[in-house]
């Protein structure tokens, strides 16, 4: 078994936000993340897939085509978005790290042909990041 | 849902790699130039990574606020712009990266307690890293 990992990035805005809290309550927890206009961030996704390696082909998988699948589940559908507003997964959950990192695992899971998604990795910065396995 | 969280924080630092029960002659062979009486200094980065169920309510591991307060004074104020030889910690401990990366895990461990630690890596050089994760 051979571990391949692909990067993608995207732009994104966002706000941390919990509506069943009053507003001193969101301050207090999320600080300056909790400011309603929203602020962004140029996020790095790197996707990591596990499988054999083809005995044709010598790869885990065809590049293009995660590349392809990484463009149109996730990147299409966050890049240059606010991920509260126009991301129907964050309408009703706190656009963390963590949970975006959830929520990609989500999108792409199954849909890599002959691979295993093994990890997800977002980096919110590059001092910054979440990593997600799936459910163990 | 469990998830893993990584911080990187970023130090500067000085140290000198000498044992006191080595002969001089056999300091200098051991730790080659980094026995240079004088010291030389790094640009530290030491990761912390945590772990734990995302919290539904703020979608997080654990509160970074709290995370980077407890790395202000438990690792930047005591590690950044020091001779790490002149430490406490290291009066009885050679201050190679490997002992740093030790020291820099017990103390996230004894102390901060808002998510599981999984691992600590800290890189001395971008070219040299070292991980413990107990």
């Amino acid at each position: 078994m051979v571990l391949l990992t692909r990067k993608a990035e995207f732009s994104a805005s966002h706000y941390y936000w919990n509506p069943a809290w009053s507003e001193e309550e969101n301050v207090r927890v999320f600080g300056k993340c909790a400011n309603r206009n929203g602020h962004g961030h140029n996020y790095t996704l790197e996707v990591t897939v596990a499988g054999d390696v083809d005995a044709d082909t010598g790869f885990v998988v065809d590049l293009k085509a995660l590349k392809e699948i990484l463009e149109r589940e996730v990147v299409s559908v966050y890049d240059h978005r606010h991920l509260n507003l126009e991301v129907p997964e964050f309408e009703t959950l706190v656009p963390t790290t963590e949970n975006i990192a959830i929520e990609v695992w989500k999108r792409l899971d199954g849909k890599v042909p002959g691979a295993r998604l093994h990890r997800v990795r977002v980096y919110e910065m590059p001092d910054l990041f979440a990593d997600y396995y799936g459910e163990a | 849902m469990k998830a893993y969280l990584t911080r990187r924080y970023h130090f500067s630092a000085s140290h000198r790699l000498n044992n006191d029960a080595f002969s001089a002659e056999k300091n200098r062979v051991v730790y080659g130039k980094c026995n240079n009486p004088h010291g030389h200094g790094h640009n530290y980065v030491a990761e912390v990574t945590l772990s734990g169920e995302v919290d539904p309510a703020t979608g997080m591991v654990c509160n970074l606020a709290d995370l980077d307060m407890f790395a202000r004074t438990n690792l930047l104020d005591a590690f950044d712009h020091m001779n790490l030889n002149t430490l406490k910690c290291f009066a009885n401990l050679v201050p190679t990266t490997e002992n740093l990366t030790i020291e820099i895990f017990r103390r996230f461990q004894s102390g901060f307690n808002h998510a599981h630690l999984e691992r600590v890596r800290v890189e001395e050089t971008g070219n040299n890293s070292f991980e413990y994760a107990g």
